[in-house]
């Protein structure tokens, strides 16, 4: 469509308003993370007076980010691990139909994603209590695992069902065993919608909060986010320590999506499912 | 052989999903601390429910959750993605910065807008009432503190939408565009005859799934108000929780579980019967 340079004006103007309002908030944060608190009582938006870099050291330390953020961390890791073995062989067998249950084991999944948390959290919570689960993070990765490998499996799928039937059957015919088959044929050609998955399993993970903050309340065992919950649970706190600790979650989260933004759109359009 | 491949992902959804999920139906009929003994009690529960205010408010304000995020969200992501569509030039940079809000962890972004912007002594609103405009703060307001932390959902949601729109847009065939253009048919006209109609499914599922999300609303409410000021911005999700884990009344908060459950039941249906035509292919 080519459109006047009237309504092109208009366009932009507000699309640019949109970005403003996106921007206006985040922009806070990082503004307010360099400044004194006192300063910040002023007026949130003037230009730091003096840089406090001591705002991140102070979080750094406040929200004990060594031990929390390598919770998240192997949190995340475990996660992305167990959703991407177990999504992948599941969307393997349920694109390629390869049992009868398929659509029984589809319609199952796809009923999970749209389940409350609520709806299992908690026997769930009284189950782990009475096994000595709560505050292991591995156990929660298995939660997480499965609250997202529907979606992972949904994702997946349509890669699965993109790898051309001749090359299945020419391996099968040259006596590969099943087996070779999903490993050799398949998980080639479907790496990089296992990498779509990880990126955005990994998001997930790293931001989650109920299920971190119903199962993980231990001082040594919680994630950065439950750990910043908590820095900045009082009103009183100093904001500038509290933005320069919300900085140190969202920047590396920032980066990785910018350099990876058409995966990760990609990927979440695909699948839909709500962070 | 292929049962095996889909076994581990199975024993895993059934032993986090659906056993606890077929413990809470029947929890709801028991009364249980999370301790000692449950007790069956029948329907009682849910009669308590049923005359307690504090469930109303709540299931009033998921209702009025889900018609704010019916319109105002989607009107605008696809607004913004037509415009996108129009602009052409810089679309994948509005893109990725409308995206920005959906990777921010909730905990986070509710952080900023309690402390930045609603707050009277650090944020925007104690700035701007500084300099004479009165600006309450919204969230500890019976009558706004709901409709104030809907706005952070929304900051933190429309560009979900609006990315999504726009992917699907973009399928929609160039000659159909052209054709009605060459037609001497209005933007407008466009819109209304050829693009909307091109996205209909995508629009449909969001909108499905807009109403399910909307009963499952959990971390900003619960981030920024609790539920108060005097249970006005209570939700069922948060709701539920008080209820197991501050008031360990574990019947309770499954019974009012069950209820949300059969409101995005409802949902599901529709879910699963959108998606299922995509797997019948």
């Amino acid at each position: 469509m080519t459109e006047s340079r009237v309504t092109l004006t208009i366009v932009y103007a507000a699309l640019g308003i949109l970005l403003f309002i996106t921007l206006f908030p985040i922009a806070l944060m990082v503004l307010n993370s360099v400044k004194p608190s006192t300063q910040i009582v002023q007026n949130p938006l003037a230009w730091p007076e003096t840089f406090r870099w001591d705002n991140f050291t102070r979080a750094w330390e406040d929200a004990r980010f060594a031990r929390t953020l390598w919770n998240s961390l192997v949190l995340t890791a475990t996660t992305i691990v167990l959703v991407c073995t177990t999504a992948s062989l599941s969307a393997y067998v349920l694109a390629r139909r390869k049992i009868k249950t398929w659509k029984i084991v589809t319609f199952y999944l796809l009923a999970t994603t749209t389940a409350p948390i609520q709806l299992f959290l908690f026997p769930l919570y009284f189950g782990f209590a009475r096994l000595g689960l709560i505050n292991n993070p591995i156990a929660v990765a298995f939660i997480y695992t499965a609250v997202y490998s529907p979606f992972a499996i949904m994702l997946l799928r349509t890669y699965f069902l993109a790898v051309p039937k001749e090359l299945e059957e020419a391996a099968l015919v040259d006596g590969a065993t099943q087996w070779q088959v999903f490993r050799l044929v398949f998980l080639p050609i479907v790496s990089p919608g296992i990498l779509t998955v990880a990126l955005i399993i990994g998001l997930y993970s790293w931001n989650e909060f109920l299920i971190a903050t119903t199962f993980l309340q231990g001082r040594d065992n919680m994630t950065a986010v439950v750990s910043f919950f908590q820095l900045s649970g009082q009103y009183s706190s100093d904001w500038g320590e509290i933005m320069a600790a919300a900085l140190i979650i969202v920047l590396p989260v920032v980066i990785l999506f910018v350099a990876l933004q058409r995966r990760f759109i990609e990927g979440m359009a695909g699948g839909s499912v709500k962070g | 052989m292929h049962s095996l491949y889909v076994l581990p992902t199975l024993i895993i959804n059934v032993t986090i999903i659906a056993i606890p999920a077929l413990l809470t139906v029947t929890l709801a009929f028991f009364q249980w601390d999370g301790i000692s003994a449950p007790e069956f009690v029948g329907l009682e529960n849910f009669e308590d429910l049923w005359y307690d205010r504090v469930f109303w408010t709540a299931l009033t304000n998921n209702l009025i959750w889900t018609l704010i995020f019916l319109t105002v969200p989607v009107a605008m992501g696809l607004l913004a993605a037509t415009m996108m569509l129009v602009a052409r030039r810089g679309s994948t940079f509005f893109q990725v910065v409308y995206f920005l809000p959906v990777i921010i962890a909730t905990a986070i972004t509710a952080r900023i807008w309690q402390g930045m912007i609603y707050s009277p002594v650090t944020g925007i609103n104690g700035l701007l009432d500084r300099y004479g405009l009165e600006m309450a703060n919204p969230l500890t307001q019976t009558a706004t503190a709901l409709y104030g932390i809907a706005v952070v959902d929304l900051w933190h949601w429309w560009g979900f939408l609006c990315v999504i729109f726009f992917a699907a847009l973009r399928q929609v065939p160039a000659e159909q565009v052209e054709a009605a253009r060459v037609e001497g048919a209005t933007f407008w006209q466009v819109l209304r005859y050829v693009l909307l109609p091109g996205i209909r499914p995508t629009i449909t599922l969001m909108l499905i799934m807009t109403v399910i999300w909307s009963f499952l609303v959990f971390d900003f409410v619960f981030i920024l108000t609790q539920g108060g000021p005097a249970y006005s911005s209570e939700v069922l999700s948060t709701l539920a929780y008080r209820s197991a884990f501050y008031d360990l009344a574990v019947g309770k908060a499954a019974a009012v579980s069950v209820v949300i459950s059969l409101f995005g039941l409802c949902a599901t249906v529709f879910y699963i019967r959108a998606q299922a035509r995509e797997f019948e292919e």
